[in-house]
């Protein structure tokens, strides 16, 4: 370890990003397409009334395969925000350890948090930066979620590839399974939703995405392994216990599998009689 | 023709010595003690902006006393240094003393090579897995090290303030009591300082990945009680 001093005009302020970059540390950009990289797949965020859930799947796949089972993609981004990713999954988890580090560098550098609009800014900046990399089948594209101590409520932010960064008033998902993964929240949506009904609420998401998107893993009842999931409140960022992640997807398990759960397929139509005598 | 003066190398650095000690002179001191949850860190400073305690890494603090412009410049490069080898290898790896070994380098560099030595005194401060893991590195304007075992005072009055702890300090003490401690020594004898003037913050043992913690004026005002 040795100190990096910077001529004044050099000087690469409170972004850890830039720090790297002077310091030629910053990845680099692969020259061609990269084949079969490993992929994460379905996350979701909603806001409840007392914050925002986060939830991810914890399958990984490379093409038709599934390269890991039990793969984290939701993470905290410092104490009062979370990120949640999706796409190929080495560039993304070192984009989430960068995120994390840039906002703790700021805050060590500057003496104060930057704002949640700041935080998410700063993630748009990273996913752009990657535009290079993504153009080569390297995408990455999270979902960035927190509590915003200054307005007193919680926050989403959701992005595609080229850096855009669209807030949302209630929900955001990304990766493969998103399509099934919103529509499930959207009918099930409410403002205000309490944090109970909320955690069911991102279950029944994840677990229809996992029903409809090959690459989107459901809950392992055999090996016990469930999707990650956390909420982030006034308190800060805490994961939801596993066990109660487990004992709400048996919950839905069961709903699914009694008789009334299930779509009815009706009685088959007859076609003899016509109705008449 | 004229002959340059011919100055003594000791007169030099015995002058920019006196130099540097001059100007850490001017400022206000700041106490660092071990207690059985860490170690705690108090500095007088009216200013609730210009901080002279400040985090460096999970469990790593520094804190400096003179000229503040100097002393913030070695804070950022501090946590440069530490954040830039916590992501090159493993945050694990990052530790007070190779940081304190580089701060060293740089203020013997500026010293001997400067125009003018750098007018602070810093501490580079570390809470280890149990007490006997804390460090404390004191580092004088022209890069001494020293290796402090459970308190040290930085400042222009650092003389009479060790004195004054000595008395007091005893191992083991908890949170409440190192900050009575520590508070009774930087003030002057029938002038107990109040919280409004104190910069207080401790490096909490096993409370998380970051150890760091202020204390807040309301805090100190509740421990103190006044």
């Amino acid at each position: 370890m040795s100190l990096p001093i910077f001529a004044p005009g050099d000087d690469p302020g409170p972004s850890f990003a830039d720090l790297l970059r002077r310091t030629g540390g910053a990845p680099p950009v692969p020259g061609g397409p990269v084949p079969d990289v490993t992929h994460a797949t379905t996350v979701v965020a909603l806001r409840f009334a007392d914050g925002v859930i986060m939830a991810g799947d914890r399958r990984a796949t490379s093409g038709n395969l599934i390269s890991h089972r039990t793969m984290e993609k939701v993470f905290p981004a410092d104490r009062h925000s979370g990120v949640a990713i999706a796409g190929a999954a080495g560039p993304a988890v070192e984009m989430v350890e960068l995120f994390q580090l840039q906002l703790e560098h700021y805050e060590k550098v500057e003496g104060v948090e930057l704002s949640l609009e700041g935080k998410a800014n700063q993630l748009s900046l990273m996913v752009r930066n990657n535009l290079p990399a993504a153009m080569q089948g390297l995408v990455v594209v999270p979902v960035f979620a927190g509590y915003d101590l200054r307005r007193g409520t919680g926050r989403l932010f959701q992005y595609d590839v080229t850096g855009g960064r669209y807030e949302e008033s209630d929900f955001a998902t990304t990766g493969s399974g998103r399509l099934h993964a919103g529509t499930v929240v959207k009918l099930g949506y409410r403002e205000g939703i309490e944090r109970g009904e909320a955690v069911d609420l991102a279950i029944s998401a994840l677990f229809q995405a996992a029903d409809e998107d090959s690459a989107t893993g459901g809950p392992d009842l055999v090996r016990g392994i469930f999707p990650t999931m956390a909420a982030i409140t006034a308190e800060g960022f805490q994961r939801i216990e596993e066990g109660e992640v487990a004992e709400r997807f048996r919950q839905l398990v069961d709903r699914l599998s009694t008789p009334e759960g299930t779509a009815s397929v009706g009685t088959a139509p007859t076609m003899g009689g016509g109705g008449r005598p | 023709m004229t002959m340059p003066f011919y100055v003594s190398p000791e007169q030099v650095m015995k002058d920019r010595a006196d130099y540097a000690r001059k100007g850490i002179a001017r400022g206000r001191s700041l106490v660092a003690a071990t207690y059985a949850g860490g170690i705690l860190l108090c500095a007088e400073n009216p200013s609730v902006r210009l901080r002279k305690i400040s985090e460096i890494y999970d469990r790593i603090a520094f804190a400096g006393v003179g000229k503040y412009s100097e002393f913030d410049q070695l804070r950022i490069l501090g946590i440069r240094a530490a954040d830039l080898k916590g992501y090159a290898y493993s945050r694990e790896d990052v530790d007070a003393r190779s940081l304190a070994n580089n701060y060293a380098q740089i203020l013997n560099q500026v010293f001997t090579h400067e125009m003018k030595p750098m007018e602070v005194e810093i501490l580079v401060a570390e809470v280890g897995e149990s007490q006997s893991g804390d460090r404390l590195f004191h580092l004088l304007y022209d890069g001494t090290v020293i290796d402090e075992g459970r308190f040290t005072v930085l400042g222009g009055e650092a003389d009479a303030i060790v004195e004054r702890l000595r008395a007091n300090y005893e191992e083991g003490l908890d949170r409440h009591a190192a900050l009575q401690v520590c508070v009774d020594a930087l003030s002057e004898p029938g002038h107990r300082l109040e919280p409004g003037d104190l910069e207080v913050a401790v490096l909490a043992r096993g409370d998380g990945r970051r150890a760091f913690q202020r204390l807040a004026e309301s805090d100190l005002a509740a421990l103190l009680g006044s």
